[in-house]
């Protein structure tokens, strides 16, 4: 990324996401799509509301006991001959990437697309070292191309238009290719094979780890998952603690609602269930198997406010129905995991001061609770950051100084009334044809766009009277 | 049957007309209609934008205004929100007022609730010419789990034409504070609204919240729609768009 997005405040990112007419039709199209995807596939689904009851409750009883089910996984890994690696911080998940890296002489690796990666850097990194990183998933490789970030959890190039990617990669792989999807993904596919062939090591994230059996599950559409799971010598599986969970009957539960939910499948084109290396008879498979357990921010939370944005499945619902998602997109929010839980996830990795603005880009309408799987409270956990926000003093001393006021004026019905008086005078000379049309200083916000009733001539309160 | 009216801070001071359309509505319908005095506002803005300690104040004085109230009917699904799920957590803190709380959350219906599952009305019996189409707010919707009762009443209304808004359980960009935190995104959202609510060819559009009405009224005028932003008790009480 040329420059960090961070430089400018949010509203500003923001604001100018909504100037980007490319942006606004790929969204507009995009998340359209997905929504009614999704509600399509649930429809068709009578039994996915209790399914989502029970993957949420297995999320929640698998957080209890975390340290059992971490370590019955990490037995299960190393009986079947991987290694396993503890992460504390995404610094040492990256080191170990990149020492495992050194050791094994590794040139190239192809990746599987990994939020986690996403997470710490970890192509920054590679590239730093020396080694190549390839995105192999369709829209992680448009948007390495464009050196780029992800702007959605699933889709990371959805903020690209056909034409847009036509024209990258007419640059980038030297055609001229035409703005067709079928002929852009011939040309990646292309491009591809042969990297995975070249690669040395395959790095892949985890969508779930079942501790009883030590099965690393990956979800693709593109079967990619596959290509970089078996061809490479090595692979490095990066996860999240709390990816973890308890049986292949409980991945059964999550597989039928993650698909559904992400982009209204029943199942993803490809699930690859990986068991540690290439064992002995098999004749596919990598020669050694790591597994990084990675905290980074996580463990923390578990008894935190935060709680619940660990049952997270990164299936990208919430992002396709927030209406300020839809709007402004992925990059603006500035972070690796954007939309509402995206706002969580950032305060539980960067801290709570690093989302001051973000926990506002809500309106806590609640679409995003109401389609995710786990059924994650997002709009109260927002709440609960505005509360640390303000309790702590991070929010700007002249907003907690009118909500202050505020607070007296609601605690007073003579205070109250007297407000209602004052504004009634105060308004009179932006009142037009019974509407206040143009407001000065911090109440143009309002009026810049939309008109605003004026005080009534008489309270309801007022009015009252005569009706008794 | 009694019931008391908590008219909320918009309604007070912008919306009076849809406080006495309610009580039109209440009275005809036989409903014996008392308003407590010293009402301010639920305390919502507080408590969304963080400032839970003072939102708390503000739960405490309104739990004692309703304490003698049979039931309270209020004219916009987000502050019902509020009373019935919020403040018997942010009273917690005492065991009295908790107690209070959990027994106005449970005595507290916005009024299509109201008029639905505690009058048992659907038809109401009053006459409204022109098409309608109607907003779910989201604190009705998805707060209260009520889709269903302001599109039967609505349905009901003589001469009322109800045509479904696309994307009607959308939100249309108000969000409280939201509104004036990122303005510009915010009348983004609402311009997609708006453009739904013409495309329908209704004469109004009909929602069940102050906040919405506000922030969707305020675009409609301002764009100089032929669309009118009512309160559902504006429609049931007959007041005819003219």
């Amino acid at each position: 990324m040329s420059e960090s997005p961070l430089a400018v405040p949010f509203p500003e990112r923001a604001g100018a996401a909504l100037q980007d007419a490319f942006l606004q039709q790929a969204l507009a199209i995009a998340t359209t799509k997905f929504i009614e995807l999704r509600k399509e596939s649930f429809e068709g689904f009578p039994q996915g509301e209790a399914l989502r009851d029970r993957a949420r409750a297995i999320k929640e009883a698998t957080l209890q006991r975390l340290d059992f089910y971490l370590g019955q996984l990490a037995d299960s890994i190393e009986r079947l001959g991987g290694r396993v690696h503890w992460a504390t911080t995404g610094a040492e998940a990256r080191e170990i990437v990149l020492r495992l890296c050194r050791d094994k002489g590794v040139r190239m690796a192809v990746k599987s697309k990994s939020m986690a990666t996403e997470e710490i850097d970890l192509n920054e990194a590679l590239e730093h070292a020396g080694v190549t990183p390839v995105e192999t998933d369709l829209g992680e490789y448009i948007i390495q191309l464009a050196h780029e970030r992800p702007s959605h959890i699933i889709a990371p190039a959805i903020h690209k238009t056909k034409g847009q990617v036509a024209e990258l990669f007419s640059k980038e792989l030297h055609g001229d290719f035409a703005a067709d999807p079928e002929v852009l993904t011939a040309v990646a596919r292309k491009a591809l094979r042969e990297k995975f062939l070249q690669a040395d090591m395959g790095i892949t994230g985890a969508n779930f780890a079942v501790a009883e059996t030590g099965t690393v599950a990956l979800v693709t559409n593109e079967g990619n998952g596959r290509m970089v799971t078996s061809l490479p010598r090595l692979h490095v599986a990066v996860m999240g603690i709390e990816k973890v969970i308890p049986s292949m009957t409980d991945l059964m539960v999550f597989l039928a609602i993650l698909a559904r939910s992400a982009t209204g499948q029943k199942l993803s084109s490809y699930t690859t269930l990986v068991r540690g290396p290439r064992q002995k008879g098999e004749l596919e498979g990598p020669d050694e198997f790591h597994l990084i357990l990675m905290d980074n921010g996580r463990a923390r939370q578990i008894a935190g406010t935060l709680r619940e944005a660990l049952y997270c499945l990164r299936c990208g619902a919430c992002l396709n129905v927030c209406p300020v998602y839809r709007q402004i997109g992925g990059h603006a929010y500035g972070y690796t995991y954007p939309g509402p839980i995206g706002i969580l996830l950032t305060a539980m990795l960067k801290g709570t001061e690093s989302v001051k603005d973000l926990a506002h880009a809500s309106s806590l309408c609640g679409a995003c609770k109401d389609v995710c799987p786990v059924r994650i409270d997002i709009p109260r956990m927002l709440i609960e950051l505005r509360e640390h926000l303000d309790r702590e003093r991070i929010a700007p001393w002249p907003e907690r100084m009118i909500f202050s006021m505020f607070k007296l004026i609601l605690l007073s019905p003579a205070l109250f009334h007297v407000s209602a008086f004052l504004g009634r005078a105060l308004q009179i000379p932006f009142v037009t044809n019974g509407r206040v049309r143009r407001l000065p200083l911090f109440f143009a916000k309002w009026t810049r766009t939309r008109d605003l009733p004026p005080i009534a001539a008489k309270t309801f309160r007022e009015r009252w009277k005569e009706l008794d | 049957m009694k019931a008391s009216i908590m008219i909320t801070c918009l309604g007070d001071m912008f919306f009076p007309e849809v406080g006495v359309a309610m009580v039109k509505l209440l009275r005809a319908l036989g409903v014996e209609v008392d308003f407590p005095d010293g009402q301010t506002c639920c305390g919502m803005p507080l408590f969304n934008s963080g400032y839970h300690a003072d939102a708390a104040e503000v739960a405490a004085r309104t739990v004692k205004l309703f304490e003698a109230s049979e039931h309270v009917v209020v004219p916009s699904g987000s502050c019902a929100w509020m009373v019935k799920t919020e403040y018997p957590g942010l009273l917690k803190h005492d065991p009295a007022l908790m107690a209070s709380a959990i027994r106005l959350a449970a005595k507290t219906r916005e009024l299509s609730q109201f008029l639905v599952e505690v009058l048992g009305v659907e038809r109401v019996g009053s006459s409204f010419k022109g098409r309608v189409t109607y907003h779910d707010s989201c604190h009705l919707l998805r707060g209260l789990g009520e889709s269903a009762a302001p599109r039967k009443l609505l349905r009901a209304v003589d001469g009322v034409e109800l045509v479904e808004l696309p994307g009607a359980d959308e939100c249309c960009g108000f969000g409280g504070s939201f509104s004036v935190r990122l303005p510009e995104v915010s009348s983004v959202i609402l311009d997609k609204k708006l453009a739904n609510a013409e495309r329908t060819g209704a004469d109004c559009l009909v929602a069940c919240d102050a906040g919405c009405l506000m922030q969707m009224g305020g675009g409609l005028t301002r764009r100089g729609s032929r669309v009118k932003a009512l309160h559902l008790a504006q429609v049931l009480a007959g007041e005819d768009t003219a």
